[in-house]
């Protein structure tokens, strides 16, 4: 998975260039046959389990938008089931209303997201930890009445979306495509992401939630950044939005409940809320896991969704991914040549030392 | 996804594509019917904002059950599977296919609200898969035309304005009618549906007003339409709107005769919500036997429904109206799944719940029967009219049938 920190990134200088290109070269490859896996899985799998994979991605989506704000910034939102209701409307309704072709609803839905988020990021700046929560917390409850309000979402009925087809001459079905098209979207998503915390505005934010008061003494904007953090972490959620209104087909208010905003948080906890690789678990624990628990017992499912929970945040605290990479990062260093043991453990040693604490704060 | 499932999905996938989710014609069975087993498809909120619909679920499920136990469907027995989807519409479309799409049923049944079904309309009627009578009273599942495999049970909502229309011609002729109504389909149903009935006379109806569910009160709605001297009222309304428009109208002085749509008609909501003697006399419809009125309680019909519910763990149930709905529906199920015999394709299953002929049940109220055809699919189309006397709801007059002239 391409879960660099910055941190990583940062050290792989000092290392030295030789160990640091074996790793990354590894790396992208690993990554690169993980996509061409991706791409070819749903040719294998049926129409409903290809349906599944895609709503997985776009979970996942919402959940990486998450984790950078939650993860890689150290602010909690309860509320994003509200703004990821903000790009599934923004898609809808310029389908419906205004025949906009379903792909061209991506960009607006972001910016719409982004808009949202900075003006919600605002006021959000005076709050801290579970107060903060509590004010998100106000857009989930909002959220479905609020949508209701308005003729133009369709109130209480909610809103039809033009069927989405595979372009013309395109041996393949709809599911497919649509599965394809979430695809690129996700990649896309995760290299943007990979791209903004491995560089200075990542470094920024992981250093306002480690230690606000350092950070601002060595001169980072912590207003600034953490506003960008919010308005950044919701154009994430707000396309995931978008891509659900195009591939379920239909909106209405009560697909968005306060608790898809709290499934968020437990994908994002589950897969390690610092990590990018995490918000794809997250996406599967969203998506499976209620499924799972209604098979296991038809009469208490939430008490065995409850109980997958607690297993997994007490075998794993710091997420699936986060307690995963200090032991790959381990059984690299074991499986590696003696020369290059010496410079790869200090590299993951370091790697791993910030997020301990701030997954420490934050637990 | 355990990897034995994944291995079979994969497997099977070369079929899958071919079959495309269409009912070819394997002999006589369509999916998820053989010669032992009949599976239908259900989605419920068990659980979240629309919860205490739930029990409606678990009636059908008990239903079918019983029917089980007596020996099934021409020697089938009934696999009944059904879903929490909390009453959100994506969670509804994963389900609904994943029950056809993996369970293989045979159709979908009695799937709760107007939304959830809205978001798998479309689906099913791509993939040629049964809709059958699902538990809301929209309009818009009355359409053979556009969606062939949807089709109504509950009267619609546009059918009851029908009624009212009629009673309204027959006994009010001079009437000027006011509507109130809620500004959505679901009250565009009622107010269109009044239009449609009073036909010629649609002018009739003098002043209309709308609410949004967002709004604080109706009280400004309902006095302007006090204002148009009208002397009849229609409420189409959900029961908090309801209420405080039947408590308004009698503050204010207003006797209109009023009709308030059935949905809204509840006791215990509704009419206490309004105060039980602002509510005397105002006129509202019904087709189910209403198990706390005192006159079926020694009829057969009820001691029947009341063992049922008794042994399948339901007593608790057993005031309310909402459980006598589901069972009536449920046996509307079982008798088009025995018309269809040994003949259980999808096509076969549309063909026969498109040939109900006055089917009678026995807790709907006297009178009252079940008739469809290819281009009517809205079973119920008569309803009997009823009036608040300050406890409960008095049926009056005939058993009123939508349409004929």
């Amino acid at each position: 998975m391409n879960d660099g920190t910055a941190a990583m990134a940062s050290e792989k200088l000092a290392v030295g260039d030789h160990a640091g290109l074996r790793i990354g070269t590894w790396r992208w490859l690993g990554i690169g046959a993980l996509i061409v896996l991706a791409a070819v899985l749903p040719f294998g799998l049926s129409n409903y389990q290809v349906f599944e994979l895609t709503q997985v991605m776009i979970y996942a989506v919402a959940v990486l938008g998450l984790n950078i704000l939650t993860g890689y910034n150290g602010q909690i939102s309860l509320g994003h089931g509200g703004f990821f209701a903000a790009g599934a409307y923004t898609a809808a309704v310029l389908m419906h209303r205004y025949g906009v072709p379903y792909w061209a609803t991506l960009p607006p839905a972001a910016l719409v997201g982004f808009a949202l988020g900075l003006l919600f990021g605002l006021p959000a700046l005076r709050f801290e930890g579970p107060y903060l929560a509590l004010v998100t917390l106000a857009m989930a409850v909002a959220t479905p009445q609020t949508l209701k309000y308005f003729s133009w979402t369709g109130g209480q009925q909610g809103l039809h979306v033009v069927k989405v087809l595979p372009p013309a001459g395109l041996p393949i079905d709809r599911d497919r495509w649509l599965y394809l098209f979430v695809l690129v979207v996700l990649l896309i998503a995760i290299r943007v992401a990979a791209n903004l915390l491995n560089g200075r505005t990542g470094r920024a934010w992981m250093a306002i939630r480690d230690h606000p008061i350092a950070a601002a003494a060595m001169g980072v904007d912590t207003a600034g950044y953490k506003t960008l953090a919010f308005g950044i972490s919701t154009l994430f959620t707000a396309v995931a939005g978008a891509l659900a209104a195009i591939v379920v087909g239909f909106v209405a208010p009560e697909s968005f409940t306060l608790f898809l905003s709290i499934s968020f948080l437990v994908g994002s906890a589950v897969g390690g809320i610092a990590t990018i690789g995490g918000a794809i678990v997250g996406g599967f624990f969203i998506e499976f896991v209620p499924n799972f628990a209604n098979d296991i017992s038809d009469a208490a499912p939430w008490a065995i969704y409850g109980l997958a929970m607690l297993l997994f945040m007490y075998a794993m605290p710091r997420g699936v991914i986060g307690s995963i990479r200090p032991l790959a990062a381990w059984l690299a260093a074991r499986l590696k040549p003696a020369a290059a043991v010496g410079e790869i453990s200090a590299t993951s040693n370091k790697a791993s030392t910030p997020q301990q604490t701030s997954q420490g704060r934050l637990e | 996804m355990t990897v034995k499932q994944t291995m079979l999905a994969g497997l099977s996938a070369v079929g899958l594509i071919i079959a495309g989710g269409l009912a070819y014609a394997a002999g006589q069975y369509g999916p998820g019917a053989s010669d032992t087993e009949i599976k239908i498809g259900n989605t419920m909120p068990y659980s979240g904002p629309a919860s205490s619909y739930g029990v409606l679920g678990k009636v059908d499920a008990a239903y079918f059950a019983m029917i089980n136990a007596q020996g099934g469907i021409n020697g089938r027995k009934i696999t009944f599977i059904s879903r929490d989807d909390s009453y959100s519409p994506p969670k509804t479309v994963e389900l609904v296919r994943q029950m056809v799409e993996q369970d293989k049923v045979l159709l979908m049944f009695h799937t709760l609200g107007t939304p959830p079904n809205m978001a798998i309309h479309g689906y099913l009627n791509d993939n040629k898969v049964p809709q059958l009578f699902p538990a809301t009273g929209a309009d818009q599942w009355n359409d053979p035309k556009h969606f062939p495999w949807t089709m109504l049970w509950l009267p619609s909502y546009g059918t009851e304005s029908h009624i009212y229309a009629r009673y309204i011609l027959k006994n009010l002729p001079n009437a000027k009618i006011a509507v109130l109504y809620q500004n959505d389909d679901y009250g565009k149903d009622y107010l269109n549906g009044l239009r449609d009935g009073l036909g010629a006379k649609a002018n009739m109806i003098i002043a209309t007003q709308s609410y949004e569910t967002s709004d604080p009160t109706v009280d400004s709605q309902v006095v302007a339409l006090q204002a148009s001297g009208a002397d009849v009222l229609l409420i189409a309304a959900i029961p908090k709107f309801a209420a405080q428009a039947i408590r308004k109208v009698y503050d204010i002085g207003w006797k209109p005769t009023q009709f308030l749509n059935s949905v809204a008609n509840g006791v215990g909501t509704t009419m206490k919500g309004a105060g039980f003697e602002k509510g005397i006399g105002i006129i509202s419809a019904n087709f189910v036997k209403d198990p706390t009125d005192p006159q079926w309680q020694n009829t057969p019909e009820y001691k029947e429904w009341l063992a049922f519910m008794n042994k399948s763990g339901l007593a608790a149930n057993v005031t309310d109206v909402q459980t006598v709905v589901a069972y009536s529906n449920a046996q509307t199920m079982v008798a088009v799944l025995k018309a269809a015999g040994d003949n259980l394709t999808r096509e076969n299953i549309m063909k026969q719940a498109a040939s109900l002929h006055q089917l009678k049940l026995p807790m709907l109220l006297p009178g009252i029967t079940l008739s469809t055809s290819a281009d009517d699919f809205n079973p119920i189309k008569q309803m009997q009219l009823e009036k608040f006397d300050g406890k409960t709801w008095q049926l009056f007059g005939e058993v009123i049938s939508a349409s004929g002239s």
